[in-house]
């Protein structure tokens, strides 16, 4: 597995980790069965989301695509981050081997989840800023959906 | 510090053995299929290589084919046994669910071609019975292949009783034993096997060099077609230097096994033992008896193996996982499954492996260095939060 070099940076020093307390919305997915999940924390201040946390259980590309989400939605607002695509966590870390591509679209699933349970949270609807339900890719056999 | 801890995957080749390699790269380049003396003194050097193979594991000269690898020797065992005698015993073949892909991939193939395979399950120790095997034999069975010791977790089978029920059954039996040639005593006939597998590259000879014991009187057919090396069983120009460093690599790894199996097991437990006290919320996957000298396998809950391999890696750590995000796989190791592990615990197992070549200094230094990683990690980890969080 080779890695760019930005993504090993992304992986060893990655950029706001943790959880926040009290934030305006938290999104998690991934499954544990599929050796993935990706939890991501907003802080929110009229629509500009003002910190980002997050938390990840995975492998290196795991880590430095979360890592790298965060960095780019960092201090947008709610509609552009919206449209961070896992296309633009990918170009931004210089490429990632074909078989972690799924990695940059579970980061980009996150940071809609976590920004779907903000518009939740404030009586919206996700679905008006056009966020969908996370879509499998069908790829993997371990997930509720591909396997068993 | 740099620590070599994939022995496993493949050893460093031995200085002697290079040493006895060299004269294939120089005066020794004789084809030995050629009746003058350059030919003759290569095939003298490849015949002094198979008497070392054969004395290592107790058979004749005459029984020992030099191969390309030990997925090669597998293959021709199992291939050529079950389409030599399918005619005559059936199509029904017996293995294990925690064989190498070497022999699992060929079991596959072969379905597809019509023969039935059985695959045994093995306990969460990662080991069968032979009482297992006795009861999954039909009139129609025709091989019973069973590796000797597994490579992820270091599991040795009893192959003794094993051989003994395909014999009572007159059924063939092969043991993929390229984990332990090398490292446990083998003998072919203590085993009871009809053939066996092994790898230079597992015991400090090259890669691309390997052998397969097949007992007198059994004819697998041949994988290949060609000249007629190795008695027209196993056609190809010989790899001269591959097979020399297969010789002598077994003939140094055979002399000194009992005290590099005492040397190589001390620092095994000194890790298991350091990583038990050091990690909280780990589970060792090598079981606790009838194991390899120096295999481990622990899983570290809650944190991923491919990310604890890349952080190990920078601290020059040399490692493994059977983690899918590791190999590349969707899946995480078949093994680890087989044994029980949930997928989650599975995906966070890392393996180390030595041999006689690593020191003590090097289990201390992995000891300082994984329970840092593996904190790291977890403070990442938002399935450690939780678990802490249930655990207040």
């Amino acid at each position: 597995m080779i890695y760019s070099a930005k993504v090993m940076d992304h992986f060893t020093n990655p950029r706001n980790v943790g959880e926040i307390l009290g934030a305006d919305g938290v999104g998690e997915v991934g499954n544990p069965k599929c050796g993935d999940i990706m939890k991501i924390y907003l802080k929110v201040d009229h629509d500009i989301i003002t910190d980002v946390k997050f938390k990840t259980f995975g492998c290196g590309a795991a880590v430095a695509t979360s890592s790298m989400a965060t960095e780019l939605i960092k201090g947008k607002s709610i509609k552009e981050a919206l449209q961070m695509t896992n296309k633009a966590v990918i170009e931004a870390l210089d490429g990632l081997p074909p078989v972690k591509i799924h990695c940059s679209v579970l980061a980009e699933e996150a940071v809609q989840a976590a920004i779907s349970d903000y518009l939740i949270k404030k009586g919206e609807n996700p679905a008006d800023y056009g966020i969908k339900e996370p879509h499998c890719e069908g790829s993997c056999s371990c997930c509720d959906h591909c396997g068993e | 510090m740099f620590v070599y801890a994939d022995n496993a995957a493949t050893t460093r080749i031995d200085p002697d053995v290079v040493k006895a390699m060299m004269p294939a790269f120089g005066e020794l380049y004789g084809n030995p299929s050629t009746i003058y003396s350059k030919g003759r003194e290569a095939k003298e050097a490849v015949n002094k290589a198979r008497e070392q193979v054969a004395k290592a594991i107790n058979c004749r000269p005459a029984e020992v084919y030099f191969t390309s690898c030990g997925t090669e020797s597998d293959n021709w065992a199992i291939r050529g046994i079950v389409k030599h005698y399918a005619a005559k015993k059936g199509k029904h073949i017996i293995t294990t669910n925690i064989e190498h892909h070497a022999v699992f991939e060929c079991l596959k193939a072969l379905e597809k071609e019509g023969f039935e395979v059985t695959y045994l399950p093995v306990n969460e120790e990662g080991f069968v019975t032979a009482q297992q095997v006795k009861e999954a034999i039909r009139p129609d069975t025709v091989l019973i292949t069973v590796m000797t010791a597994n490579n992820e977790i270091g599991s040795i089978q009893p192959i003794e009783e094993i051989a003994k029920t395909a014999k009572e059954n007159g059924i063939f039996m092969h043991t993929d034993a390229v984990q332990a040639v090398g490292h446990i005593p083998v003998d072919v006939q203590k085993m009871g096997v009809d053939l066996l597998s092994l790898s230079g590259h597992k015991f400090h000879a090259p890669k691309g060099v390997g052998a397969l014991y097949v007992r007198r009187g059994v004819l697998p057919d041949n994988l290949l077609n060609g000249g007629g090396q190795e008695r027209g069983r196993r056609p190809g120009t010989e790899n001269i230097a591959g097979i020399l460093g297969l010789g002598a690599a077994i003939e140094k790894a055979t002399s000194s096994l009992e005290r590099d199996m005492e040397y190589v097991s001390a620092l095994r437990d000194r890790l298991i033992d350091g990583i038990l006290k050091n990690i909280p919320q780990c589970k060792i996957n090598t079981p606790s008896h009838h194991r390899l000298p120096g295999t481990v396998n622990v899983s570290v809950k809650h944190i991923e193996g491919e990310s604890m391999l890349l952080l190990l890696d920078m601290n020059g750590i040399c490692a493994t996982s059977g983690s899918a995000c590791a190999s590349g796989d969707l899946d995480p190791s078949h093994v680890l499954l087989a044994i029980g592990l949930p997928h989650e615990i599975a995906h966070g197992s890392v393996r180390f492996s030595f041999c006689a070549e690593n020191t003590v200094e090097e289990i201390d230094y992995i000891l300082d260095v994984f329970p840092k990683i593996a904190q790291r990690l977890r403070e990442m980890s938002p399935l450690w939060e939780e678990a802490m969080k249930n655990d207040i």
